[in-house]
């Protein structure tokens, strides 16, 4: 592993290790460019993750101070924890669960498809299918992608198999264990799944594919790349040109640093990464850097989220294997007929008992919540994903009083449904309670959205700049060696899950930035 | 409220079966339960309150399964935390005044379940209430020794999964 002098301003510096930051740090160093990432949390690896819901949340999430408003339910529920993130080397991909889809031809052309919808700031994206395919391919063998490259699928576990059953009496075709991140069998010198059942909190055989476990090794093994934890970066400097110089970061004590670079990657996830730049305001850019658009912050995505738990006679223990272990895509469609456009995904979903009391009826109790808990071994889960409208109003803005431990303002992430995601949402709690009643349920539950766990949109991505944040290759319109890396790129969401497609764009991200500094355009 | 703790048996099955399940109060903080069933001790808070607390948590979330030692032993998070929590330890207090209040006596010794349940309802949104159940959140569901009680075995890795272990044992549908 190398290390690299904070004077050194031929480095490109890459501000978090998620799935965009973690993936382009690695990436660019395999193809020789000298590269420092720094993550705000620490270095956790496999051996210190831990089978305990609450005791590895205190351990990786981000907890730094946030505030929330808006008319969505995690206001309401979760008001100082919008968002569940991770907060150390490998950022969201350590908690994540693996379900790695590509986004459908039409979502790539939102505004096309769909037409005008009311209140949404629908954009098509500058680049489509056909451009993505190769870096889907190229992601998916990386990842190790289930049902792809000829990887089989892993086998249905309990939970899986109590959907499958549902869904097939239900009429629904697309119904399999998914397209996963996570190794049936071993590869890429990673062991198979054990069926340990906490995906969430950091898979302790290394089966599941993160950039703590994957990429960043490799990055490592190549000499090009330092990864230095517990180091939080504060702000983004420039000179007079407005061309970005490095950045001032804190340390774990608290004690500031400069790191120059030749080109910053912000990939602190769509909460952090807009937060940056509006932090980073200066005499020159008034308004936070990149933001000539007014659109950093803006159009904040979530996803269409809900969760479905239903009670059978029998145990049917969901706990035991994979988290995320099967999916039904027939609703993934566009389909104006149900009365909203865009399509959802129906995924499996178990929490185990500790997190089940805070999540299912969050502020839930008495004799109708007790019963549920009495039947956790009864229970099967599923999580309802779909395309959410963007919304100019749905943003990130810097809180006008409160600071976080840096003296820096915090954020508040403001989020109101929008008609189109409430309509889905019943459609989706619909036919997610069909399937359970199918496969014979005694009883269901409508379970509210957790908080964010797929964060998108903020920096969005358009080939014009004057209503979006960055172009077509992530790089900002106003500031040619800044970059955004992560999924604040997306101009809209699509109903997948996101990580895949923020996985390709940071390889095809690394792609261009290697080859615009070798032209010496960088 | 009585600080006899050797209540006759046939008064505790009576309180037992209206879910009442405080026997009284001791010297030194200790608070017991019917037929000495579970005990504990109030470090900080008075013992009335504590064993107020207990009661009210056995009501919030209440489950057969679980014997009452559980819901003092969440109740003794709380007490833990008021040590160097005066607001805290006033917004227990003031908030079991308030409830006993509204009781018309003490709310622990209410045999009719029906109306602790409303009294709770009617509290629901009050910070004291939101505490007390926040509590238990963790206080409860997040103890280990309550887990198998539920059917959930916890930390799997150190036993090799369940790949081996019923990862796909069902065998109803
Ligand atoms: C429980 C859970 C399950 C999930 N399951 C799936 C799934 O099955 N499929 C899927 O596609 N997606 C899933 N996701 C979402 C997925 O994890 C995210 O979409 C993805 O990780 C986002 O990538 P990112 O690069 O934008 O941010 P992250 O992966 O969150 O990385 C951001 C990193 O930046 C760091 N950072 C932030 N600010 C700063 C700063 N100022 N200085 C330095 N470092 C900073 C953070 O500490 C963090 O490490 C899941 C998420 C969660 C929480
Ligand atoms: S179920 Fe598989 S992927 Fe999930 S934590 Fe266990 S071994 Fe890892």
């Amino acid at each position: 592993m190398a290390t690299f002098d904070m004077n050194d301003d031929n480095v490109v510096v890459v501000v978090g290790s998620g799935a965009g930051g973690g993936t382009l740090g690695a990436e660019l160093a395999i193809k020789g460019v000298k590269t420092v990432i720094l993550e705000a949390g620490g270095r956790h690896e496999t051996e210190d993750f831990q089978n305990d819901e609450w005791g590895s949340f205190g351990q990786i999430s981000w907890l730094d101070k946030r505030t929330t408003s808006g008319s969505w339910r995690v206001a309401k529920d979760f008001a100082g924890l919008p968002a569940w993130i991770v907060k150390a080397v490998g950022g969201s991909t350590t908690h994540w669960a693996g379900a790695s889809l590509r986004f459908q031809e039409h979502e790539w052309k939102a505004k096309t498809t769909y037409g005008d919808v009311a209140g949404a700031s629908l954009l098509d994206w500058p680049i489509d299918m056909a451009e993505m395919d190769p870096w889907y391919a190229k992601a998916e063998d990386r990842m190790g992608v289930t049902r792809t490259n000829g990887i089989p699928g892993l086998p249905g576990n309990n939970k899986y198999k109590v959907l499958e059953a549902g869904a097939r009496k239900l009429g629904y075709k697309e119904v399999h264990t998914g397209r996963m991140a996570i190794n049936s069998e071993p590869r890429d010198d990673r062991a198979a799944c054990l069926q340990i059942g906490f995906c969430f909190q950091g898979c302790k055989s290394g089966a599941k594919w993160s950039t703590l476990v994957a990429e960043i090794p490799k990055g490592e093994t190549t000499g090009n790349l330092e990864v230095r934890p517990n180091a939080q970066v504060l702000k983004i400097e420039h000179d007079d040109s407005g061309k970005v110089t490095g950045v001032l970061y804190a340390d774990k004590d608290g004690k500031q640093h400069l790191q120059k670079a030749r080109v910053v990657c912000v990939a602190g996830n769509s909460i952090e990464s807009p937060r940056l730049l509006l932090n980073s305001a200066s005499s020159k850019y008034p308004d936070g850097l990149a933001n000539s658009s007014g659109m950093v912050g803006k159009n904040y995505m979530r996803h269409m989220t809900g969760s479905v738990y239903a009670v059978y006679d029998k145990p049917v223990n969901m706990y035991r294997g994979t988290t995320m272990a099967g999916i039904i895509q027939d609703e993934s469609r566009h389909d104006p007929s149900r009365g909203f456009v865009g399509g959802y995904e129906m995924e499996t979903l178990s929490l185990g008992l500790p997190f089940m009391a805070a999540f299912l009826d969050p502020g839930g109790w008495g004799k109708d919540f007790s019963w549920w808990m009495d039947n956790y071994e009864n229970m099967a889960g599923m999580w309802l994903v779909g395309e959410d409208m963007p919304q100019e109003k749905n943003a990130i803005t810097l809180h006008a009083t409160e600071k976080d431990q840096h003296g820096l303002p915090v954020p508040n992430v403001h989020f109101d449904d929008h008609d189109n995601d409430i309509k889905m949402r019943e459609h989706a709690f619909g036919q997610g309670e069909a399937v359970y009643k199918a496969a014979g349920a005694v009883k269901t539950f409508r379970t509210p959205p957790y908080p964010s766990t797929h964060n998108l949109g903020t920096n969005r991505m358009n080939a014009e700049a004057k209503d979006g944040v960055v172009n077509k290759h992530g790089q900002t319109h106003d500031i040619g060696n800044l970059f955004v890396s992560d999924g604040s790129q997306f101009t809209t969401g699509a109903a997948e899950n996101p990580t895949l497609t923020i996985v390709a764009l940071a390889l095809r991200q690394a792609d261009f930035i290697a080859g615009e500094m070798s032209k010496g355009n960088l | 409220m009585n600080s006899q703790t050797n209540l006759s048996r046939r008064a505790a099955l009576k309180a037992a079966g209206a879910g009442l399940i405080v026997a009284g109060v001791g010297a030194g903080g200790l608070v017991f339960g019917h037929n000495n069933a579970w005990a504990a001790k109030a470090e900080n808070l008075d013992a009335d309150t504590f064993a107020t607390l207990v009661q009210m948590s056995r009501d919030i979330y209440s489950h057969d399964r679980l014997e009452d030692k559980y819901y003092a032993a969440a109740v003794s998070g709380l007490d833990k935390a008021a040590k160097d929590d005066a607001a805290l330890k006033a917004l227990l207090s003031d908030g079991v005044a308030g409830l006993n209040k509204a009781a018309g006596g003490a709310y622990s010794g209410l045999s009719d379940a029906d109306q602790r349940m409303a009294l709770l309802k009617a509290m629901e949104g009050d910070g004291f209430f939101q505490k007390v159940r926040g509590n238990l959140v963790t206080g409860l569901y997040n103890n280990k020794e309550v887990w198998p009680l539920f059917g959930y075995e916890g930390a799997s890795a150190d036993k090799g999964g369940y790949i081996d272990r019923g990862f796909n044992d069902i065998n109803w549908l």
